[in-house]
């Protein structure tokens, strides 16, 4: 479904009526809202696919509130959301960080990723939830400073490990899977965790200890990575096995793949006020204390705040009646059922109102 | 009501009465009470944000697949580790000491 939005990954500037940062269910919902209204949106997400906490954390987990379904799981809403909003041609930048937030002289904001990526537009929607979800490093003092010289917390390029020696920590389904993946194309791969069972799908643990017993992988278990040594990169991986003390492995690369958590992030660096790391804003509209920046879903927080998708969509609503006075100074907003007028889509093309 | 004790992360102690009647478990006693506990995925054993060392020798409930699954990708993991909220408070809990485990997500 992804597939016919990538046009915009390839765009180095995007202009857009308003800039989305964050492509949750909140997020997503006010692609339509908005464009019930004529206003197009981007989106910007530091996930590869849309859906926020749904798709990430709860995928397969049935929601039992969303008006209308007595049960839907979290991945199907997605779904389902990304097909409503599809008449609207959303642009999505996935993949990147919105990192920083300026007014230009025309007094439109202009956020850039942590590619470099830059977007425009006249108002700002933050639809961040709990914040980007960020790899979880694991505690070794020194980790940090071999980030990008033999540590990555992603697999982008498999390539990049061809004929190298591989140590990848880990007991789900992302340390399992890349074992597998990268077995054949690596010099020597090492898998460690903590435990001896594996929680991933039992169809990569049966992989995993075959590569295991037929000398294809090193797995050891019930050791943590406890230290990185190297002088200007990677050069060493020290294990502590929980009997057997310590141990040193030779390793170009390190793959710490303890899954993603959110963090409020760059948010907090953008001028807002916030209070306990969620963003205040005015029940009017949704709008922050920065006027043309709005903020919905739940990142945000007012008397009564609720972190549920319904009320965020509710948030959603309102903050494009909001935003419509930004992006079309002058105009007058006159309400209309969905009923009454049906879904009038917006083209590719159309260039921004 | 039964008695509950949770050091935090500096090594405070703080006492609690707890109901019994409530189905409460201990992350949510927690939140109830501000400590900064995340409990991100609202008690369903599916992060690790509400991760606490058991400190009193109370038998608890069995530990479910998903509870090791997520305990399993934490970090700071001790033989004591425990989630919170897969720990319900119930009468035979009374007197229940609790630490806070290192929030993994604060670099
Ligand atoms: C296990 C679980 C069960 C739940 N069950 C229910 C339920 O039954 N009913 C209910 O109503 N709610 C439920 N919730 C809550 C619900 O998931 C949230 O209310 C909802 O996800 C909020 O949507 P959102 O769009 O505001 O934010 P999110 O879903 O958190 O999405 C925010 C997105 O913004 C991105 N982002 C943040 N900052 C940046 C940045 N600087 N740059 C790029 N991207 C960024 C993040 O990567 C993320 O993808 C549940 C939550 C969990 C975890």
């Amino acid at each position: 479904m992804i597939s016919s939005f990538q046009h915009s990954m390839d765009q180095k500037f995007i202009e857009t009526d308003i800039l989305i940062i964050g492509a949750g269910p909140v997020g997503l919902f006010a692609v339509f809202e908005a464009g019930l209204l004529k206003m197009r949106c981007h989106l910007i997400d530091i996930l590869s696919q849309p859906g926020g906490q749904l798709t990430e954390i709860y995928p397969k987990k049935p929601i039992y509130d969303i008006p209308g379904y007595p049960s839907i799981l979290a991945g199907d809403l997605i779904d389902q959301l990304m097909k409503q909003i599809e008449p609207f041609k959303p642009g999505f930048t996935l993949g990147e960080r919105a990192e920083s937030v300026e007014k230009q002289a025309d007094g439109r904001w202009k956020v850039i990723t942590n590619k470099g990526r830059v977007h425009v537009a006249p108002v700002m929607f933050i639809a961040g939830g709990l914040g980007s979800f960020e790899p979880r490093k694991p505690p070794i003092d020194n980790i940090v400073s071999y980030e990008g010289k033999g540590v990555d917390y992603f697999v982008r390029n498999p390539e990049t490990y061809r004929g190298k020696r591989i140590v990848i920590a880990g007991g789900g389904d992302s340390a399992l899977d890349w074992t597998i993946y990268l077995a054949n194309e690596v010099k020597s791969l090492t898998l460690i965790h903590r435990r001896t069972e594996f929680r991933g799908a039992l169809d990569s643990v049966e992989k995993v200890r075959h590569l295991a017993a037929s000398g294809k992988i090193n797995l050891i278990t019930n050791s943590q990575v406890v230290g990185l040594e190297g002088t200007d990169k990677l050069d060493n991986v020290l294990v502590r096995h929980d009997s057997e003390g310590p141990s040193k492995l030779e390793a170009d690369y390190f793959l710490p793949l303890f899954g993603l958590t959110p963090k409020l992030g760059p948010i907090a660096d953008w001028g807002l006020a916030l209070e306990r790391g969620a963003v205040e804003v005015n029940t009017l509209d949704y709008s922050t204390t920065v006027p043309g920046i709005f903020a919905v879903g739940d990142v945000n927080t007012y008397p009564g705040k609720l972190k549920l998708i319904l009320c965020g969509f509710h948030e959603a609503t309102l903050a494009c009646q909001g935003a419509y006075n930004l992006v079309n100074p002058g105009k007058k907003l006159s309400f209309k059922y969905t009923t009454v007028t049906g879904i009038e889509g917006l083209s590719t093309q159309d260039s921004p109102s | 009501m039964i008695a509950v004790t949770v050091i935090d992360r500096e090594g405070k102690k703080h006492e609690f009465e707890a109901p019994t009647d409530m189905g409460l478990n201990l992350m949510e006693l927690c939140r109830i009470n501000e400590l900064p506990i995340k409990g991100t995925c609202g008690g369903m054993a599916l992060c690790a944000s509400c991760h606490v060392y058991v400190q009193s020798d109370h038998t608890l409930p069995e530990q479910s697949d998903s509870e090791l699954d997520m305990l399993d990708q934490a970090f700071f993991v001790e033989p004591n580790s425990r989630l919170s909220c897969q720990i319900r408070l119930t009468d035979a809990l009374n007197g229940l000491t609790v630490q806070l485990a290192p929030d993994d997500a604060e670099e």
